[in-house]
């Protein structure tokens, strides 16, 4: 297997691009690849290209790497004009409308938004506006992508968020959100403490908000530790980015933990952290760990998780994978359900999607 | 060395282990699959594509396999993976092949922004070629086979790849992939015709591919220049008709077949701008191969 030598590539290669200087061909080959996988191709065409380090890339590694570059640049322009018409379509409700994620950070301009590429946008509306808000939705041209009774079931009953929308022209994917999490999952903080900590954006998209600087980390850290990994990394460069910005106001990361404590999320939170500081040495101040580090309460011991996340937050391309990465991504899979749903409905969900699904 | 040059038992440890690598279009591809239907599947209708040295450099590791170990028995499924990704719902096992076929049309037009990836048949003959663009369902892939069966090189029957910089279209000549009534139109074109298994009830209908010809293979590095642009449109009743198209009609049209259109914007515009300066256009009603293959000859001489 040639996994041995490629195995932190990636993450080597976003933290110091200098190293590529000393590249082989395999290591470009393998670079692409896995920067493909982790949807962090046009975040790292950045980063070499800042550091001078693409004269240094084979022919076809550049290749990858600019048209990353191009696509990100498209996506960007288009992010904005599908914000534009959701403002036009939403604004005529008087509904307070959160952005959420990728959506967010471009509106801010955030740098966390630059090459970062999304399928969806995510938005978040109050629940008792949610059956008005999918209703103008619809007539402005987004319907719903899930026919199938199953699915529309399963995301109205047991998840965060309607069936996603389709734009019926644009073919853009939209996710209406009335809460962070799947209500399923245990933890349901109240919807109503975001939409009052929230930011107003300034300038050509003011009819937005979005989550406080704090929630907006949260947030992030539960997506990323509620789900399966397979955008891991890309969420934890987002992370990396984000707290390096907010983190430079000293009361931040005091805000940050009453604000976990709060919302009893103090555990996805110290995940991100911890391994946002292992993998891009993401800067946190040590009390903060130990804050946190205080109130958690996994049940599972620390060196099974330290395992699980070492392997499961790999780039899912073999080149990155050791003996054991394989079984900890069916293990961050399990878990990630484990996380979100009461075990019958787990046993029910997981058995439809192993015999009855098409 | 090609694919045919290997013993199957060769080629099955090969796609099983370290992986195949063949051209596809613009791109090298490490091709795995450790099922034994794909494998035969492969061997029979790839069987002139070249194999690539280990030493290239390989743009995408593609994958056909089980979802899980579960779905290799039970109800058995397929998936088609590329660099970890996974871009469709699984399907059953049987569609193996149709799977790894629109795989990698996928992997083209979505990666391929340094061309105008537009949905479109094209053939070519003395360096210049022919496009047929058209929506699923009116005889593009039929008519792009049957005319690769009558002396024109076959590039390919889906995908278009037009050169940002220098407007020359880039051969794919892969299998072709046919529909219901047109597997069998196809097969009685003669007995040079090699089409793989018959696979049913795919969401398209019955789906078969035809092995793209020998000569079509070898000239796979061959660039050709738009001549000639047709919009075919097949219908059962279709009286034989023709009609010429003007430029701006047909850039609108082609906007909508092409797949990158919005990634490459100003300049996917340029490009469909000059290929509509080189090309004449037509659109043609027909309701069989015998009247409209020489109706595009007519039109063929023409252009000129």
């Amino acid at each position: 297997m040639t996994a041995a030598p490629y195995t932190h590539l990636l993450i080597e290669t976003l933290r110091e691009p200098r190293r590529a200087a000393g590249y082989s061909v395999g290591h470009w080959q393998a670079l692409i690849w896995q920067s493909r996988a982790t949807e962090l191709m046009a975040q790292l065409h950045q980063a070499l290209d800042a550091v001078g380090a693409m004269e240094t890339a084979p022919p076809a590694a550049r290749r990858h790497l600019e048209l990353a570059g191009k696509i990100a640049t498209r996506h960007a322009a288009a992010v904005t004009s599908e914000l534009r018409s959701l403002q036009e379509a939403l604004e005529p409700l008087g509904i307070p409308v959160l952005l959420l994620k990728g959506a967010a950070y471009c509106a801010l301009g955030h740098q966390a938004s630059k090459g970062r590429l999304f399928n969806d946008l995510d938005i978040m509306v109050p629940k008792s506006a949610l059956a008005k808000s999918e209703q103008q939705l619809i007539w402005e041209g987004w319907l719903p992508l899930h026919t199938n009774a199953y699915d529309e079931r399963y995301y109205r009953d047991w998840t965060h968020e309607i069936p996603p929308l389709e734009h019926k022209h644009r073919a853009t994917t939209l996710d209406v959100h009335h809460t962070i999490l799947p209500p399923t999952s245990g933890i349901r903080p109240n919807p109503q403490d975001f939409f009052d900590a929230a930011r107003p954006l300034n300038g050509e998209f003011s009819f937005f908000k979005v989550l406080c600087p704090a929630d907006m980390v949260i947030h992030s850290a539960c997506h990323l530790f509620f789900g399966e990994f397979h955008k891991g990394l890309r969420d934890l460069h987002d992370l990396n980015l984000l707290l390096s910005d907010f983190g430079q106001r000293a009361e931040f990361w005091d805000n940050l933990v009453d604000r976990a404590r709060y919302l009893q999320l103090s555990l996805p939170l110290l995940d991100a952290l911890t391994q946002g500081r292992r993998l891009y040495g993401t800067q946190i101040p040590d009390n903060t760990l130990r804050q946190l580090k205080a109130c958690k309460t996994s049940p599972f011991p620390g060196f099974m998780r330290a395992w699980l996340f070492e392997h499961a937050l790999r780039p899912a391309h073999p080149s990155a994978f050791g003996t054991t990465t394989r079984l900890a991504n069916k293990v961050a899979f399990a878990r990630s359900h484990w996380l979100r749903m009461p075990l019958p409905l787990l046993v029910y969900h997981l058995s439809y999607k192993a015999f009855i699904a098409p | 060395m090609r694919v045919a040059q290997l013993k199957f038992d060769e080629l099955s440890s090969s796609l099983s282990g370290t992986g195949l690598l063949i051209p596809c279009g613009p791109f090298c591809i490490r091709v795995r699959s450790d099922l034994r239907e794909f494998q035969r599947e492969f061997y029979r209708l790839y069987a002139d594509f070249p194999v690539l040295d280990a030493d290239t450099y390989v743009d995408f590791e593609v994958g056909v396999r089980s979802p899980n170990p579960l779905r290799r028995y039970f109800r058995p499924q397929v998936i088609f993976t590329c660099d970890g990704r996974i871009p469709f719902k699984p399907l059953p096992l049987a569609q193996a092949f149709p799977t790894f076929e629109w795989g990698l049309n996928w992997t083209i037009y979505t990666h391929a922004h340094d061309y105008l990836v537009m949905h479109a048949g094209v053939v070519e003959r003395g360096g210049r070629c022919l496009i047929l663009a058209a929506d699923p369902g009116s005889g593009k892939s039929t008519l792009s086979a049957a005319l690769a069966q009558s002396g024109w090189r076959l590039l390919s029957d889906e995908l278009a790849l037009i050169g940002l910089v220098d407007g020359l279209v880039r051969p794919i000549a892969r299998p072709v992939s046919l529909k219901n009534a047109s597997i069998g139109v196809v097969r009685s074109l003669g007995p040079q015709v090699v089409i793989g298994s018959v696979c049913p009830g795919t969401a398209k209908g019955d789906i078969a591919h035809m092995r793209a010809p020998s000569p079509s293979v070898l000239a796979m590095s061959e660039l050709a220049k738009p001549a000639l642009l047709i919009f075919p449109k097949y219908g059962k009743e279709s009286a034989l008709r023709t009609t010429s198209k003007g430029k701006a009609h047909s850039l609108g049209e082609l906007t909508r077949h092409t797949f990158n259109f919005a990634v490459l914007a100003e300049q996917g515009f340029d490009a469909l701008g000059r290929l509509m300066d080189q090309v004449e256009t037509y659109s043609i009603e027909y309701s069989s191969l015998d009247q409209v293959i020489p109706e595009v000859e007519r039109l063929w001489e023409r252009s000129k």
